[in-house]
């Protein structure tokens, strides 16, 4: 691979890298999110009970 | 309806979609001038950097909707715009180093107006984070961050227009006056790639307000069992 072929490539690999990243996050933030609606419907369910 | 009511996934599909279509097109459509292979970097990097004036230019107008309509939820779809915006700003200025470091042998230059108004824009917009976690949540806040994404929107122009005003650049000039300077094959190829980015953005901008409203309605429903 040519130095320029490794230029362009590192370019297509950054944006690709990022969107690869942001999926990352998004996962992360809806595990949190699953795990906070889990917490608040054992809280309500509690609160129906008691 | 369908499309109503399933926004995102129809963002992200064309997003992908055009991605898929101008990575084709790029590397066995559009041709290799003269600058060589490293030309195909201009596909990403332009419209990467178009992507984030627009996203500025959202944040923006959601910043005057907040001051003008006292519109609800403009304030953190201000917010989310101008993440987005720094985020592709930030990869503009990736890209750019790198396309710089074969072409000109360095990763940046401090002499070219263009580069230096683009990195004045994305640390203006990157400060607004600070401004907004310094404050709490509340009216002055909403009012005091649109008011800064609206100072921010005057340097968009600025920063377009800094290479056509410069009497010695080296950045090469992509469009003037009279055109895309590019042949045609090359121009269809750069408005598919800035379909794609612009798309992309969208799609993220959509995923990124839903969490934020999601989070926002379990703080709320926290609040009201506790």
């Amino acid at each position: 691979m040519s130095t320029e072929e490794k230029y362009v490539a590192a370019v297509y690999l950054v944006v690709f890298a990022f969107v690869l990243l942001y999926l990352v996050i998004m996962a992360l933030k809806l595990t949190r999110l699953e795990r906070q609606v889990g917490e608040l419907a054992e809280l309500a369910k509690r609160r129906a009970g008691g | 309806m369908w499309l109503r009511n399933n926004q995102v996934p129809a963002l992200a599909g064309l997003a992908a979609v055009l991605l898929c279509a101008s990575i084709a097109l790029i590397f066995f459509y559009a041709p290799v001038d003269e600058d060589g292979l490293n030309q195909k970097i201009f596909y990403f990097h332009v419209p990467i950097a178009f992507t984030a004036y627009a996203c500025f230019g959202w944040g923006a107008w959601k910043g005057l909707l907040v001051l003008w309509k006292r519109k609800p939820g403009a304030d953190l779809e201000s917010y989310v715009a101008i993440h987005q915006g720094v985020i592709f700003g930030a990869l503009t200025l990736i890209t750019g180093s790198l396309w710089a470091k074969f072409r000109w042998g360095v990763w940046w230059t401090w002499s070219e107006r263009q580069l230096v108004l683009f990195l004045v824009l994305f640390l203006f917009y990157s400060a607004y984070f600070m401004l907004r976690y310094s404050l709490e949540a509340g009216p002055q806040r909403e009012n005091l961050c649109a008011v800064y994404a609206l100072f921010g929107v005057v340097l968009i122009p600025i920063s377009l227009l800094a290479i056509r005003l410069a009497e010695n650049y080296i950045h090469p000039v992509a469009f003037n006056k009279h055109g895309p300077q590019m042949a045609g094959s090359q121009f269809f190829t750069f408005l598919v790639s800035l379909a794609a980015m612009l798309a992309l953005a969208g799609a993220l901008y959509r995923v990124e307000l839903l969490g934020k409203r999601l989070d926002q309605r379990l703080r709320e429903l926290r609040e009201l069992l506790a």
